[in-house]
């Protein structure tokens, strides 16, 4: 792959043959599938239960109905946004075909977008099934919030376009010895974002972390949203600011990180 | 004579500038405290085919890398086709190819969808065509379907192989290209290599631990020791100089630290 990307033109042919290779990947492993489907079907599953218990006992939270189920789809958006950029990179790397792909015409912008690609496909297989069990068995209807929706999951899937950007520039630093940051990175992030809880529940000070982090603006939006029927655009055009930042910082990290990989040798050797 | 006195005797890369394929000046590579590579230079002609030699560690990968862009240089430079790499690399990767037993291909993809995604990412024309060409070429078609992780050692080379071809490449680096076959496929793989370079005047640089194979293909050979080139010449050459009857001896020689002593006996 070359260095410098954005100098020439970005083929969408060489995009659409990284996004066949992801899928050719995809159908000939069941367990793969499975996996995309597995693990949202069981949060929502256990969350919608959580959501139907509170609701029978806490006057608030049968007001306020949805925000935990909603909450769990929207961070499955974001945590299944990242890993469905993260494994197919890792895919790579576990193929030890790599070497492959940075030796071809390939360049890392194309190669990153054939991601952001897989991680939409990824995505649309995994939670399209969870949101269809919260209607059915919880009478959630994560599609009945229309417009904002939209604006909700481009901040969530754009957060982690970016945190999957910047882990795959450490893996490939680092080598496999770093894979651990890819599963476990967003769940740091998680206390922070205000998920379950609105940002007034932490100490001042945390307030300022978590407002600097795009997933705080959506779980606050998502709340006014269900709670008090005001979609906050505020919320959402600050996110997207963010995250526009975010986008541009995690891709020149992951140039920095592929230059330094090149120096180090790193390529060459991309086991533990 | 050493690599050193060999480069005096040879044009120099700003001479050759126009038929080089591969021109290395002054290339070094530092790894902490390893020199992993010292200082070569060497100049590759359109249409050669060169061996590079030397026992593990004396820098043949790293030189290979930096030749394809993968390792940066610590100071020196290398220009591949006319560009230098890696700073114009998007100008000579699609026309450039290499086997290395250091990568594989995706294991769960069928050998044809394997090499439809190389043949797409290199921009190939008609990949169909293409593939089963390379598939008739290489023998391919009685495994052509099938996922590349069950194919045996011999087999998974000769599609290493078919990928490297795909885009039918101007120049071809390849690292231990008859690893893993049989006398006979591995006899079949070299014609099919010379074959292949006289057809499409390609150049090859070939990395191998078989000294038969680069007696049989090379028409140069450099040698490489400790990361500098100890010494660098036609087969024929450099096995008179050292008064030995194979490549084997030489490299034997070389390896055992006798390449002096066997240059003063020749002498």
């Amino acid at each position: 792959m070359t260095d410098i990307s954005l100098h020439r033109g970005i083929s969408a042919h060489r995009i659409g043959a990284m996004i066949l290779r992801y899928w050719y990947l995809l159908l000939s492993s069941w367990p793969r599938l499975l996996e995309l489907l597995y693990w949202p079907a069981l949060q929502v599953i256990t969350w919608g239960f959580i959501q139907y218990y509170i609701a029978q006992n806490a006057s608030f939270f049968a007001r306020a109905g949805g925000t935990l189920i909603g909450a769990v789809i929207l961070w499955d958006i974001l945590f299944r946004g990242q890993l469905g950029f993260s494994i197919s990179f890792l895919e790579e790397m576990w193929a030890r075909n790599l070497g492959n792909l940075m030796m071809s015409p390939l360049k890392p912008i194309e190669f990153l977008l054939s991601l952001t690609v897989m991680s939409l496909i990824r995505l649309a297989i995994g939670i399209v099934p969870m949101t269809l069990l919260a209607l059915i068995f919880f009478h959630f209807n994560v599609y009945s919030l229309g417009l904002p929706l939209i604006a909700f999951f481009c901040n969530l899937i754009f957060t982690s376009w970016s945190v999957g950007i910047f882990v795959s520039g450490l893996v490939l630093r680092n080598g496999l010895g770093a894979e651990s940051i890819v599963w476990t990175l967003m769940f740091a992030i998680m206390p922070l974002a205000c998920i379950y809880y609105p940002v007034s529940v932490l100490p001042v000070w945390l307030q300022y972390v978590a407002w600097a982090l795009p997933p705080t603006y959506v779980f606050e939006g998502m709340r006014a949203l269900l709670i008090e029927n005001s979609f906050r655009t505020d919320l959402m055009l600050e996110a997207l600011a963010i995250n526009a930042c975010l986008l541009a910082a995690s891709f020149w990290a992951f140039l920095a990180l592929l230059r330094s990989a090149k120096t180090h040798g790193s390529l060459l050797s991309s086991g533990e | 004579m050493t690599g050193n006195d060999n480069a005096s005797s040879r044009p120099t890369v700003a001479d050759d500038i126009s038929s080089a394929a591969i021109e290395v000046d002054c290339l070094v590579k530092v790894y902490k405290q390893t020199r992993a590579v010292d200082g070569i230079s060497f100049s590759l002609p359109l249409g050669s085919i060169t061996g590079l030699l030397g026992g593990n560690g004396a820098g043949k990968t790293t030189t290979i890398a930096m030749i394809m862009g993968l390792v940066l240089p610590t100071s020196g430079r290398v220009r591949v086709l006319g560009h230098r790499m890696p700073e114009e690399s998007a100008e000579v990767l699609g026309r450039m190819n290499f086997e290395s037993p250091y990568v594989d291909m995706p294991m769960r993809l069928t050998v044809r969808q394997n090499l439809t995604i190389f043949g797409k990412l290199y921009a190939v024309k008609d990949v169909a065509d293409r593939i089963s060409r390379l598939a008739a070429e290489l023998d391919l078609n009685d495994f052509i379907d099938r996922a590349n992780g069950k194919l045996s050692a011999g087999q998974k080379t000769r599609v290493a192989l078919a990928k490297a071809l795909i885009n039918q490449p101007e120049l071809l680096l390849l690292d231990e290209p008859t690893a893993s076959l049989d006398p006979d496929t591995a006899d079949w793989v070299r014609a099919h290599l010379e074959r292949y370079r006289k057809d499409n005047n390609a150049t090859i640089l070939l990395a191998s631990h078989n000294m038969l194979e680069v007696e049989r293909l090379c028409d140069r050979v450099i040698i490489m020791k400790r990361g500098r080139v100890e010494d660098d010449d036609t087969p024929d050459a450099i096995m008179a100089r050292y008064n030995r009857t194979t490549l084997e001896e030489v490299f034997l020689d070389v390896a055992r630290g006798r390449s002096n002593g066997a240059k003063e006996e020749a002498r």
